[in-house]
C-alpha cells in the first residue's frame, strides 16, 4: 500500500494490492475518474426519472404515478404529485443535474481519467487530494438524496435556493425544513470536493507535463479542463461560504440574507439586517461561471474528438480555440448580474451586465465557426462519437442563439422566468454538455475498459436522442414567447390553459427520449463485459492516451517516459505520407512513414 | 449517414423556424406605452438571430452532406482563406450586432426604468405574499398610512400592516385584491414583499419586476387599452406559486372614478 506522499514520485512503484485500495479508496486517477463517471451515471438516471415525473404531472395533473406514493406518501398521495412535491422534484432535478452530472462527468470524470494521460503524467499531482475530492463529492450526493427521506420532504426553493424562501426555515412551507438544510450541507461539501479537484487539475497541468509537452501541444480537452479548473477554483470558493452563511441563517439565527419585518405564515420573523439580493449576488457569481464549468470541458472534448473523425486539423490550429475558451472563462466572471435584471438591483447595472454577456457570443461564435469550417473539405468518418460531435454543434448553436434575447434586459422583462429560459439553458448547458459526455463515452470508452462499444446501438441512440431533444426543448421557446411561466406545478391561468397540448407533446418527447437512453445504458454495460477487444488506437488518433494499452496500465505508460514532438491534431499534414502523426512520433519516423 | 444527418437537421430547422414565422405561439397584443419598444426589440433580435440560426444549421447540414468519408476518392480541402478572415469577420459582424442590440435595447430599458414617473401618476401600493397580491389606494385624503409589519394580520384583512387607530392617513386607505386602473393614465406601483420573493408579471403590459423582501421597488407604466389582464407571480415563492394571481382591470377614467367612490364608502 502506498505511503502518504503527495509527490508525483509517489507513483513510481507497483500497483496497490487489494480490492479496497484498487477500486474503493483508490489513489489512481483513472479509477477516480471512473468513480466520478459512475456517480454521474447514477445521478443522471435519478435526475432524468425526476424529470419524467414532472413532465407527466405537467401534462396530466391528476395522473397517478406508480411507486411514487411508496417513495413519498406525503408528497404524492396515491401517486398523484402535490404542488409542493412538484417543486421538490424540480429542485432536486436541477441540483442533481447541474452539480452531480454536468460538473461531475465532463470535468471531474473525463478530466481525472484523461488529463494526466494526455500530458504524459503517471498520475495527478496530489493523488490523496484526488481521492478525498471524490469521496467528499459522494458524501455530498448522499446527503442530497437523504433529503428525499426526511419528514417534511425535499427542499422546494429551486436549484438557486433564493433567500428568504430558503433561509427562514419551516415557516415558509413544506420542504423548507431539514430538507433545505441538507441541500445547503450537500452543496457546501460539493464545493470542497471541487476546490480540491480544481487545485489538483491546475497543479498537474502546470507541473507534470512530460518532456516536449509544451502548453501549445496540450490537447484542447486538457486546455479546457485546465481553464475550467481555474474557473472552478474561484467560483466554488464563493459558493462555499455562501452556503455556510445560508446554513447559519437557517440554524444559528443569523440574518445574512433575511431582512427585518418579514411576516411568514403569520409569524414576524426574528431576523433583521440581511439582504436577499446578497444571496443572489453570491449565488450567481458562482452560478454563471458554473455554466461554463459545464460547457467548457464539453467544448474541449468536442474539439478533441472532431479532428479524429474529420481527419484534418481544426482551423486556426490550437491558438484560436484556446483563445476562445480563455476569453469565455474570463468573461464568465463579469456577467452574473444578467440573472438579476429584474431583481430590484439598480437598473443601471443591468446595462453593465448586458454588454459583456452579449460579448460572450463573439468567442462562442468563433468556436462554432472553427468547428464548422473544420468539417469543410473533410472526409468525415461517421462513427457514433463523430455523430455526437456534429449533434453537439447543432444544439450548441440552438442554445447559444437564444442567449441573444436573454442577454438584453429590455427583452428579459418579457421572457424572464418563462420557458424560454428553460429552453435556453437546457439546450446550451444541459443537452450540449450531455452530447459531449456521450461523444466522450463512445470515443474513450474503448480506452477506459478496453472494449469497443456497439456502433449500431450507438447510432440508434444518437438519432433518437438528437431528434428527441429538439422535440423536448424547441417547443419550450414557443411556450416562453407566449409567456408560459416556469416553475408552475399546474397551468390554471386563463392564458396558460391553451398551452397544455404543447406540454403534452413535450412530455411525449421526453418519455421517448428518456427511454432511448436505455439503449445507451445497455450498450455501456454490454460493451464493458462483452464488447470486442479494443486496439490501443482504434480511432487512429494522435494524442498520448492512444499511445498506451487499452486500458492503460497502473502508471499509464508501463514505465515508459514519453517525449512529445508534435501538436495534438496532426491529421493529413503536408509532408507526411500517412494520414496522421502521433504526438510522440519523432521527426525521422514521419519521413519514413 | 451524412446525407441522412443533413436531411434530418434541415427538417428540424425548417419546423423550428416555421412556428416562429407563423407566430403560432406568440406574445399577446401589447397594451402599454413602453411595450412597442420591447416588442420591436424582440422582433429585431428574432430576425437577426433567426437568420443566424437557420443559416448556421443549414451550413452544418450542407457541410456534413458534402464531406462524408470518400475512402480516399476525394482530396481533403482546407477552408478557403484560413482562420484569420473568419475570426475577423466574426468579431466585426457579431461585434456590430451586439453593440447595436446594446444601444437600441438600452433605450428601451431606459424608457422603462430611467425615466422618472409622471408627477400626476396614480400611486398604488402592492403587497405580495404567499400566495396573493393586495393593492392599496391612498383614499380621499391622497395620503398612504404608514406600514407596520408587526400589525400585519391576514385574518382581519390587515394585509399591509396599517394602524388606523393611531394613524389618520391609514383610515381611508383602500385595500383590494385586484388592480383597477384608468386607461391612459400613468401608474406608479410601489412593490412590497411580506414574506419571501415574488414577482409582478403582466404579459400584456410587458412588465415583470421582482418583489424583494426588505426592498421597496417602484415601477411605472401607462396602459393604453381597457380590458382585464392576468397578473401572475414569476418568482418561486412556495407550494402555491402556480396559483398566485390577480387581475388587472384597465377601465375608463369615469369608470375608475366611480369604482374608487364605491370603494371609499
Amino acid at each position: 500500500m502506498e505511503q502518504g506522499s503527495a509527490q508525483p514520485a509517489a507513483h513510481h512503484h507497483a500497483p496497490p494490492q487489494g480490492f479496497i485500495r484498487n477500486y474503493v479508496f483508490s489513489l489512481d486517477h483513472k479509477v477516480i475518474g471512473l468513480q466520478y463517471y459512475g456517480l454521474a451515471l447514477v445521478a443522471v438516471v435519478t435526475g432524468m426519472v425526476l424529470s419524467w415525473f414532472m413532465r407527466i404531472h405537467l401534462a396530466w395533473g391528476a395522473a397517478a404515478i406508480p411507486l411514487l406514493d411508496k417513495l413519498s406518501p406525503n408528497g404524492a398521495p396515491g401517486g398523484v404529485i402535490t404542488p409542493e412535491y412538484y417543486l421538490s422534484l424540480m429542485t432536486m432535478h436541477g441540483t442533481i443535474m447541474v452539480f452531480f452530472v454536468l460538473t461531475n462527468a465532463p470535468f471531474a470524470g473525463f478530466g481525472n481519467y484523461f488529463l494526466p494521460i494526455q500530458i504524459g503524467a503517471e498520475d495527478m499531482a496530489f493523488p490523496r487530494f484526488n481521492m478525498m475530492s471524490f469521496w467528499t463529492t459522494l458524501v455530498a450526493f448522499l446527503v442530497l438524496i437523504a433529503a428525499f427521506f426526511v419528514a417534511d420532504g425535499p427542499p422546494l426553493s429551486g436549484w438557486t435556493a433564493y433567500a428568504p424562501l430558503s433561509a427562514v426555515g419551516k415557516d415558509s412551507g413544506p420542504g423548507e425544513g431539514l430538507g433545505q438544510s441538507l441541500w445547503g450541507i450537500s452543496i457546501a461539501l460539493f464545493c470542497i470536493g471541487q476546490l480540491l479537484g480544481s487545485l489538483n487539475f491546475i497543479a498537474t497541468t502546470l507541473d507534470l507535463r512530460t518532456k516536449g509537452m509544451t502548453l501549445a501541444r496540450m490537447p484542447l480537452s486538457t486546455w479546457a479542463w485546465f481553464i475550467t479548473a481555474c474557473i472552478g477554483l474561484l467560483a466554488f470558493a464563493v459558493l462555499f461560504p455562501a452556503c455556510i452563511l445560508l446554513i447559519l441563517d437557517r440554524i444559528a439565527g443569523t440574518s445574512f440574507f433575511v431582512p427585518a419585518g418579514l411576516v411568514v405564515s403569520d409569524k414576524l420573523q426574528p431576523h433583521s439586517g440581511g439582504s436577499p439580493l446578497l444571496w443572489q449576488h453570491l449565488f450567481w457569481f458562482f452560478g454563471h461561471p458554473e455554466v461554463y464549468i459545464a460547457i467548457l470541458p464539453a467544448m474541449g472534448i468536442i474539439s478533441h474528438i472532431l479532428p479524429t473523425f474529420t481527419r484534418k486539423p481544426l482551423l486556426g490550429g490550437m491558438r484560436v480555440l484556446t483563445a476562445c475558451m480563455i476569453a469565455i472563462g474570463f468573461l464568465s466572471y463579469m456577467v452574473w448580474g444578467h440573472h438579476m435584471f429584474l431583481s430590484g438591483m439598480n437598473p443601471f447595472s443591468a446595462l453593465l451586465f448586458s454588454v459583456p454577456t452579449l460579448f460572450i457570443t463573439i468567442p462562442a461564435t468563433i468556436a462554432t465557426l472553427v468547428w464548422l469550417s473544420s468539417i469543410y473539405g473533410a472526409n468525415i468518418r461517421f462513427t457514433t462519437p463523430a455523430l455526437f460531435c456534429l449533434g453537439f454543434i447543432s444544439v450548441f448553436i440552438s442554445g447559444g442563439i437564444s442567449g441573444f434575447f436573454l442577454a438584453q434586459p429590455s427583452i428579459d422583462t418579457y421572457l424572464h422566468a418563462t420557458y424560454f429560459v428553460v429552453a435556453h439553458f437546457h439546450f446550451v448547458m444541459g443537452v450540449a454538455a450531455i452530447f459531449a459526455i456521450f461523444a466522450g463515452t463512445y470515443f474513450w470508452g474503448p480506452k477506459m475498459w478496453g472494449r469497443m462499444m456497439n456502433e449500431t446501438l450507438g447510432k440508434w441512440h444518437f438519432w433518437l436522442t438528437f431528434i428527441g431533444v429538439y422535440g423536448i426543448f424547441m417547443p419550450m421557446h414557443y411556450l416562453g414567447l407566449a409567456g408560459n411561466v416556469r416553475r408552475y406545478s399546474a397551468f390554471t391561468d386563463d392564458f396558460l390553459v391553451p398551452l397544455i397540448p404543447v406540454h403534452k407533446f413535450i412530455t411525449y418527447s421526453a418519455l421517448i427520449t428518456g427511454a432511448a437512453q436505455l439503449i445507451f445504458l445497455y450498450n455501456l454495460i454490454w460493451s464493458r463485459f462483452k464488447g470486442p477487444k479494443a486496439a490501443d488506437n482504434p480511432w487512429e488518433a494522435t494524442s498520448l492516451e492512444w499511445d498506451t494499452t487499452s486500458p492503460p496500465p497502473f502508471d499509464n505508460f508501463g514505465g515508459r517516459h514519453l517525449t512529445v514532438y508534435h501538436g495534438p491534431y496532426e491529421y493529413n499534414v503536408e509532408g507526411s505520407q500517412g494520414d496522421y502523426v502521433m504526438q510522440t512520433s519523432s521527426e525521422a519516423a514521419v519521413e519514413k512513414s | 449517414m451524412g446525407k441522412f444527418f443533413a436531411v434530418v437537421l434541415t427538417i428540424i430547422t425548417v419546423i423550428s423556424a416555421y412556428f416562429v414565422i407563423a407566430h403560432t405561439w406568440w406574445m399577446p397584443v401589447d397594451v402599454s406605452v413602453h411595450g412597442p419598444g420591447v416588442d420591436h426589440q424582440l422582433e429585431e433580435t428574432m430576425l437577426g438571430s433567426g437568420i443566424l440560426f437557420v443559416l448556421s444549421q443549414l451550413v452544418l447540414a450542407a457541410f456534413v452532406f458534402m464531406f462524408g468519408d470518400s475512402k480516399g476518392a476525394r482530396k481533403m480541402k482546407k477552408f478557403p482563406g484560413g482562420a484569420t478572415p473568419l475570426v475577423i469577420a466574426a468579431i466585426v459582424l457579431v461585434g456590430i450586432e451586439v453593440l447595436t442590440l446594446s444601444f437600441v435595447g438600452s433605450k428601451v430599458w431606459a424608457s422603462i426604468y430611467f425615466t422618472p414617473p409622471d408627477p400626476n401618476s396614480l400611486a398604488v401600493d402592492v403587497q405580495a405574499e404567499q400566495f396573493a397580491f393586495y393593492f392599496r389606494y391612498a383614499g380621499p385624503d391622497g395620503k398612504f398610512g404608514e406600514l407596520h409589519p408587526d400589525k400585519i394580520d391576514d385574518g382581519s384583512g390587515n394585509y399591509f400592516g396599517l394602524d388606523p387607530a393611531n394613524d389618520v392617513a391609514a383610515r381611508d386607505d383602500i385595500v383590494v385584491g385586484s388592480l383597477t386602473i384608468p386607461v391612459n393614465k400613468p401608474i406608479l406601483l410601489t412593490l412590497h414583499a411580506k414574506d419571501v420573493g415574488h414577482s409582478f408579471y403582466v404579459r400584456e403590459l410587458r412588465i415583470q419586476q421582482d418583489f424583494v423582501p426588505g426592498l421597496v421597488i417602484p415601477i411605472h407604466f401607462t396602459a393604453t387599452q381597457t380590458g382585464r389582464f392576468e397578473l401572475v407571480c414569476t418568482q418561486l415563492c412556495g407550494l402555491g406559486h402556480y396559483n398566485m394571481k390577480a387581475y388587472v382591470e384597465v377601465v375608463s377614467q369615469d369608470q375608475f372614478d366611480q369604482w374608487l367612490k364605491t370603494q371609499s364608502q
